[in-house]
Parts: C-alpha cells; structure tokens; sequence
C-alpha cells in the first residue's frame, strides 16, 4: 500500500471541512465516539445539522471562537493507500499554513465554491500551491447542488482557472464537480451530473501517479551521521554513514563522490540494522559503507562522480517569510538549515517582493514581512550543496531560523546559484 | 524491481530519519518509555536506527506506581535485553515528597500527577530533547503538534505559538532549560503500528493479548480490578475474557472484551472497531472536551 500526502486549502465558506468530514465519513474513518462527541459540540452550539467539520477542529481557542488556527493533520486509509491530510486554514497567516501543509505534499487540492467562482483566494491558494512545486494539483468545485449541478457553470470556472494556471508552473491539473455536503462525487459517483465522464475525487487520489514524482537519476545523500560501534568488539571495524536518499539510486560497487572533499570511492554495502540491502533509492533510510576511509562527517553529500548537486555559497532563492515580529531586508543575518547542513547566512540583497495574489512584482519593498513572499540573494558561511527546487524539493528547500529567538522564520525555494546581475 | 515504498516502509523511513536527526543535533535526549506498544515500536525503530551501534540514549519511564505488573516485567526484560539505561521518575516519591497531591475519590488518579516528576526528570539529568510516542491519529490536540515540539522553561506548550514545520527540516535550536519534546511516530495510526508489530515482530506485554481477567463497568468501561481501584454502589467484579487497547495507569485504562491471541487477531479486530483506542479505553480523555490539550499544556506526554 502506497501513501500519498495531500494538502487541502480553502476557507470553511468553500466546505472544506465538510468535504474532508465527508471523505473520513465515507471511508469509514471516523468512529462512533468521535461523531458522538461531534453531535455532542454541535448541539451544545445549536447547530441544525451534526457539523462534520467540528471534527477537524483540534483547539480549545478554535472550537470557542469557530476558526482554526493552525495545520491539522489528518489520516484515512483505502485499500489502495494510505492518505495523509495536511488540512490548512484559509483565512489566518493562510501563506504560513499553507506552505507548511504544501511543503510536503505530492498533491494540493483546492475548493472553489460553484456559485462564486475563483476568486482572489482561489489564485493565492494556487499560486503557493506551484511555488511549492506540489506536483498534482485538483480543483475541486464544490456547491454543485447550489447551482442546480449545471454543466455550464463547471465549464467556466474550469475555463477561467485553466487561464490564469498558464501563468503558472502547474504539471499536473484535474477537474472535478461535487457536493461534499451531499457526497456527489467525493466517494461515490453522482447522478446529478451524468455530463462528468471524470473520475471521483477519493478514485482520483487513490490513482493519481505518484511513483515517477521522485528523482531516480541523480545521486543525493546527505550524512546523516557516522555510525561507529568502536567499543563493541564484534562490530570493531564497523564504520558506515547513515542518510536518507533524497535523489537517485544506490547500489553496492556503484562509485560515489564525496562532496565537498571531491574525493570517489565505491559503494561496499548497503543496510539497515544488519539487514544488507541490494539497492537503496528514496525515501530509504540507510547505512552506507564506502570501500574506502575518508574524512566524512555530518553535512556531507555523496553523489555520483558524473552529477554532482551544485556547491555554492552563493544562492538565488524565493522566500516565504513566517514571522509576525521581524522582518527579512537586505543585511539580515540569520541560520539557514539546508539538508543536514546548519550554517549562517547573509541576505545581500532582497531583491522584489511578489504580490501572491496579483503576481506583481515589487522591487521597492523594503521588508519582507509575514505571509509575504519575495526573492533573495543569499550568501552563506559554508558552501551549500544543492539543486534547484523544481528538480529536487529536498535538495533545493531550507529554513532560516532567527538567531536571537531560534523561531522558525522563513522558507526557501532555490532557484540555482547566484550570478552577479 | 518498482520504486516503490510500502506505507509501512515509508514512515519507518521518516521516524529512523527523525531519530537520527535528533541524536545529531542535540546533545542529550532520552527516550520516554512506558512499555505500551507505540514506545515498544519507537523504541525498536530507535535500536534500528543506530545499530550495530548501542542506543545513544537513555530510557526514562515514569512510574504512577499503579502499573500493570506485566508491563513492568516487560519493560525490565527490554532494558536488560539492551543493555540499557532506564531512569525511573517515581509518582509516588512526588506524592511523599509533598510536590503533587493525591486525587481523592473513587475516580482518583495518577495520571495527571505524571507531568511534575516528568519535568523534575527533565530538568534534573539536563534532557533537552524528550521522544515521546504519541501519535496525531489518537486524539485532536495531537493532531495539531509538531514533530518537534518546543517547550519553554516550564515545560509548557503552547499551541497557538508553534514553529513551522516545512520539508524534513526540523528546527531543534532552544535556550538553556527549554527543551523539545519530539514525536517520531506522528504520521502513524493505530493500525500502522499493529501492522508494524506484526511486521518487524516487535515484542509486547501480555496484556495486549486476550486473557481472563476480574474486571468491573465504569462509565461504559471495563476497568480492570486492583487493591488501587475504589469501588462504587452497584459496581461488581466479575471475570471476563479481554485485551488492552493502550496501556496506561491502571486507574485510568480500560480493557475491552477480546478473544484476539495474535497480531494477525488484533489487527483484525482494530480494523473493525469502531470506537477510536482513546475512546474505548482512557478514562483522562472523557473529563472534558479538551482534556489532552489541558493537561498538554501544563507539560504532559
């Protein structure tokens, strides 16, 4: 069984709760105490109807005020996957959220409600979607049975949504009509638009081709650490470098180059907790023993002699910046997290912010605050060994986190190294 | 051959990745183990992610002092069978020292009293990473924490105040006396980890398997009879054949009738359950709405 993670976005006016509830519901994943506690809350607030979405709303300020505040996640399976939820808020810090949820996903899905069409908050949603290189995205048009399931409708929404995606990096795009309220093609197909030949949504994630999402070409293995039993006297001579693959394929005798040491060798084996392994690819967490010692710790990178990642202390990136108290402008110093490498970096320059809902450029920002989203030159203490984002999300994303309050307060995106302009 | 990871494969590979990550990173964790099984499957997937190196951390179990004997043989079987090191913070020794007070009632219990030695624990032996087995699936305050979640100086979390968590880049950076707690397990469900259990043989106390035990009806529950337990008007003690869905204080877990020997028997029963673990089996979730949250708050598991 496969899994897929998928991030939802939209506000509680599209129905986005009421389609996951319905998709929990449906699936069999909500259980009878969950619901009873549901319909417990939704008659204490003299709710007409048992509110599906009071579900997903984990927080005692959330369930008080109505609202939700932060990234919920979500778990239901089928018989064909395992589905993981990252459910994020539309309205409050939505960019924060949002881009935490997408950061990790293999599929976006974004509501529009039928009887309003796309709207400014439509696009943002999309528009972060592809900045976060998801790569499958599906828009679901929800409130069908508020426009009388009229074909018409679909069409131009789609039409109108497909023009402005042009503007943006979208590979993958589907369609789809339904009623989370009713279920019309949520789980089960509808019979109210016999003029959708399309799949439905559950049949849509359970099928959506996910495996060729990774990078099998290119070598990328970070050292995680040095795994060295020196003191048990069975494994004296142990020594082998644990790592997570995030590129490529690894076999034992394959020749590997170690960055930034430059220095190749072979691959002697592959396993993990004494299990040996004939072949290791993403996202496998490993133990690799190289047949020759070198001088490897922490923060280094094998690759493949032939394609290395770029290194460079000089990075051209987009970034989202997180913070409510401070601001990113050109100067700000702070710690950059980039696979397994912890390092300082300078903004040298900011160069524009973008407008996340009009796509404008604006090259006189002085700040980036939160929620805001803008392009950047970086320079970092130590040479980062990276590809770009929209090859390697792994390789190409860091953090950068505030040295005086060690808070998480941006998210990079690499374009590739920097080049004086 | 595909490219293909199971599910199951997929999230080992995610909690190895987590719990190397935090041994590189930060200088002195420990490894929260009760002896339940979602700390049996953490502790397992952490002996895998280090070996043939031993553990590079310790275990800390905190003792309510109202344990399944079982579960205690167990945990002292695992810890020896590692040649492990296992810090006990006792509940009773608190409740001597004066430092919590004992919930008086029929319905007293330990559990909420675990926080203040959990945090003397903490403080005491410098921990300033703490893995704990929680999982989101479980309940809907965890459903909304991080992998690595930051405490401040109190040991208090904050919910409305959390760091961001973007791609596999956890953020470990604290103050003195701050720590974080991380949850390698977060993706998990309750099925995932039987499956796991199954896969990987992981084992387990007794108590998750079917066996005649003198049980009593409380609040819908089957608890489970000890000298620690007060009984009630109209309450009575029969025997009946159970398991245990989650294991805990006995004052607060319940069982639920099972005749399920094996892991291929459990799996099968939880896929047809349709009552959630927590619901069917924690007494500490059912005083209010947001229960967990609270007792989060204030610095609990």
């Amino acid at each position: 069984m496969e899994l897929l993670r998928f991030a939802t976005a939209g506000s509680v006016d599209d129905g986005k709760s009421t389609l996951i509830g319905r998709l929990l519901y449906d699936t069999k994943s909500i259980l009878e105490d969950q619901l009873a506690a549901v319909e417990r809350t939704s008659h204490a607030r003299g709710d007409e109807y048992v509110n599906l979405a009071l579900l997903l709303d984990g927080l005692k300020a959330e369930r008080e005020q109505g609202i939700t505040i932060d990234v919920a996640y979500r778990y239901f399976s089928t018989v064909k996957r395992k589905f993981i939820i990252a459910d994020t808020p539309g309205h409050l810090q939505y960019t924060r959220n949002m881009v935490t949820g997408a950061s990790t996903a293999d599929l976006a899905l974004i509501l529009v409600d039928a009887r309003k069409g796309v709207l400014e908050q439509t696009r943002r949603h999309a528009f972060i979607a592809s900045l976060l290189r998801v790569p499958h995205l599906v828009l679901c048009v929800n409130k069908m049975d508020l426009v009388d399931f009229d074909q018409g409708i679909f069409d131009r929404i789609r039409e109108e949504f497909r023009q402005f995606s042009m503007k943006l990096d979208v590979t993958d795009l589907s369609f789809i009509p339904i009623s989370a309220l009713g279920g019309d093609n949520v789980v089960t197909r509808s019979e109210k638009m016999p003029w959708y030949q399309g799949p439905t949504l559950l049949h849509h994630l359970e099928n959506v081709h996910i495996a060729s999402d990774r990078d099998l070409i290119h070598l990328r293995f970070p050292v995680q650490g040095v795994i060295r039993p020196a003191s048990a006297k069975k494994f004296h001579d142990y020594r082998a470098y644990s790592g997570q693959l995030l590129g490529g394929v690894m076999r034992p005798g394959d020749e590997v180059m170690v960055m930034p040491s430059g220095f190749t060798t072979r691959i002697k084996s592959l396993e993990l907790a004494g299990k040996p392994l004939t072949e290791a690819f993403p996202p496998m967490s490993v133990n690799v023993s190289l047949e020759e010692e070198l001088d490897i710790s922490r923060g280094d990178m094998l690759c493949r002699p032939g394609n290395p990642p770029t290194a460079s202390q000089d990075i051209d990136a987009m970034v989202t910046w997180l913070s409510d108290t401070t601001q990113l402008s050109t100067g700000s110093r702070l710690a950059i997290k980039h696979t397994t490498r912890m390092a300082r970096a300078m903004v040298k320059q900011l160069h524009y912010r973008l407008d996340v809902n009009t796509l404008h450029r604006d090259d006189q920002t002085p700040g980036l605050k939160l929620n805001e989203v803008g392009r950047v030159t970086l320079r970092t203490t130590v040479p980062l060994f990276f590809d770009e984002y929209r090859r390697n999300r792994s390789t190409g994303s860091f953090i950068l986190v505030d040295e005086g309050t060690n808070a998480t307060v941006g998210a990079g995106m690499i374009n590739g190294p920097a080049v004086d302009r | 051959m595909s490219y293909e990871l199971s599910h199951l494969e997929a999230l080992e590979a995610e909690s190895i990745f987590i719990i190397r990550e935090v041994a590189a990173e930060l200088d002195r964790p420990v490894l929260l183990f009760s002896g339940g099984k979602d700390s049996a499957v953490m502790l397992h997937l952490a002996v895998k992610a280090f070996w043939p190196a031993p553990l590079p951390f310790p275990l800390m179990h905190v003792d309510t002092g109202h344990n399944f004997p079982e579960v205690i043989q167990y945990r002292d079987e695992r810890v020896a069978e590692l040649g492990a090191r296992i810090i006990v913070a006792s509940v009773q020794e608190a409740i001597d020292a004066g430092k919590v007070t004992e919930e008086k009632g029929p319905r007293a219990s330990r559990n909420r009293l675990q926080t203040q030695p959990l945090l003397e624990a903490i403080e005491k032996n410098g921990f300033n990473a703490v893995f704990g087995g929680a999982r989101r699936d479980e309940e809907k305050a965890r459903a909304k924490e991080r992998v690595y979640s930051f405490r401040d100086e109190f040991g208090q979390w904050d919910p409305k105040n959390q760091r961001p968590e973007l791609w596999a880049l956890y953020n470990g950076r604290h103050r003195r006396g701050e720590h974080l707690r991380v949850f390698p397990l977060s993706n998990w469900t309750e099925l995932d980890i039987w499956q796991y259990i199954g896969r990987e043989n992981v084992a387990l106390p007794s108590i998750y398997y079917t066996h005649r035990r003198e049980v009593f009806r409380r609040d819908g529950m089957l608890m489970a009879w000890s000298p620690f337990m007060s009984m009630m008007p109209g309450e009575t003690v029969t025997t009946e054949t159970v398991r245990f869905r989650t294991v805990g204080d006995m004052t607060c877990t319940a069982c639920v009738p099972s005749t399920a020997s094996t892991v291929e028997q459990v799996i099968a029963e939880v896929t047809a359950s349709r009552v959630t673990e927590r619901g069917a089996s924690r007494a500490d979730d059912k005083f209010s709405e947001t229960a967990m949250e609270d007792r989060k708050r204030e610095g609990y598991f």
